[in-house]
């Protein structure tokens, strides 16, 4: 995970074309410049960065599922449960289910456990249009290299 | 049994906190009721599970941009009662929604 880069989803660990799942695999950083402020002297993970988590899981749900033809952009966070405190140097298995696909949008279930214990979940929604320039393909293109994304899932 | 417009209406009324005695036939969803293109999705996305259909907002946005077809005829809520009405025969009669 680079906090600072929004790079929270470290590993692809499964994507079920299937039944539209995927699991992914984020560790929490020791150290970041993010727990100095949020707090100083008890370092926890920010909500909103949890939220972005399971946002960006989702969003390679969808990528997926699109075939990589169209990006996924964040549009409601219908509900978010920050069930427990996320600490700095955790592990966080982060999975997401998709449950509506629709006419230029979608909606996930996702949710986020360390230990097997549920730690947050969310209900997110987005619309994806197709990708607006070629360096924002090129761009996931290299970030799904970089997260091990099993590309022979596509359709050819 | 409801009709679609009920059923539409109270989705609506429901999703958006509008009063539904305000919610009429001839209301349009944008200009008259005031809703926006984000909380249209969630109208949308209750009635494609209401109805089980997959309401083409896309296709209907790109004709209302391309000065094929006007927002009346998608928004204002007795035609898309009658759009959701032909999306549902549709899939009764076998053709993809």
């Amino acid at each position: 995970m680079r906090i600072e880069y929004f790079q929270l989803i470290d590993r692809i660990i499964d994507l079920d074309m299937d039944k539209k799942t995927i699991s992914v695999e984020a560790q929490v950083p020791k150290e970041s410049t993010i727990f100095e402020g949020h707090f100083p002297g008890y370092p926890i993970m920010p909500g909103v960065l949890l939220i972005e988590s399971m946002a960006q899981t989702s969003g390679w749900l969808l990528l997926a599922l699109m075939n990589f033809e169209r990006m996924p952009f964040l549009a409601a966070v219908k509900e978010a449960k920050m069930r427990g405190f996320v600490s700095p140097g955790e592990l966080l298995i982060v999975e997401a289910s998709l449950v509506h696909e629709g006419s230029g949008y979608a909606i996930t279930d996702t949710k986020i456990k360390v230990a097997g214990k549920l730690r947050c979940n969310s209900t997110i929604m987005f619309t994806h249009i197709p990708f607006p320039n070629p360096d924002l393909r090129v761009h996931m293109d290299a970030q799904a290299q970089r997260i091990g994304f099993p590309k022979q899932a596509l359709l050819p | 049994m409801s009709t679609t417009f009920d059923q539409v209406a109270t989705i609506i009324a429901e999703t958006c906190d509008i009063p539904r005695d305000t919610i009429t036939p001839d209301s349009h969803a944008i200009d008259d009721l005031g809703i926006d293109s984000l909380d249209f999705l969630d109208i949308a996305f209750a009635i494609d599970k209401a109805f089980g259909i997959k309401l083409p907002l896309e296709k209907w946005t790109q004709e209302v941009n391309d000065g094929k077809a006007t927002t009346e005829q998608y928004f204002v809520l007795k035609n898309l009662c009658a759009r959701i009405d032909e999306l549902v025969a549709a899939k009764g009669a076998g053709a993809p929604s």
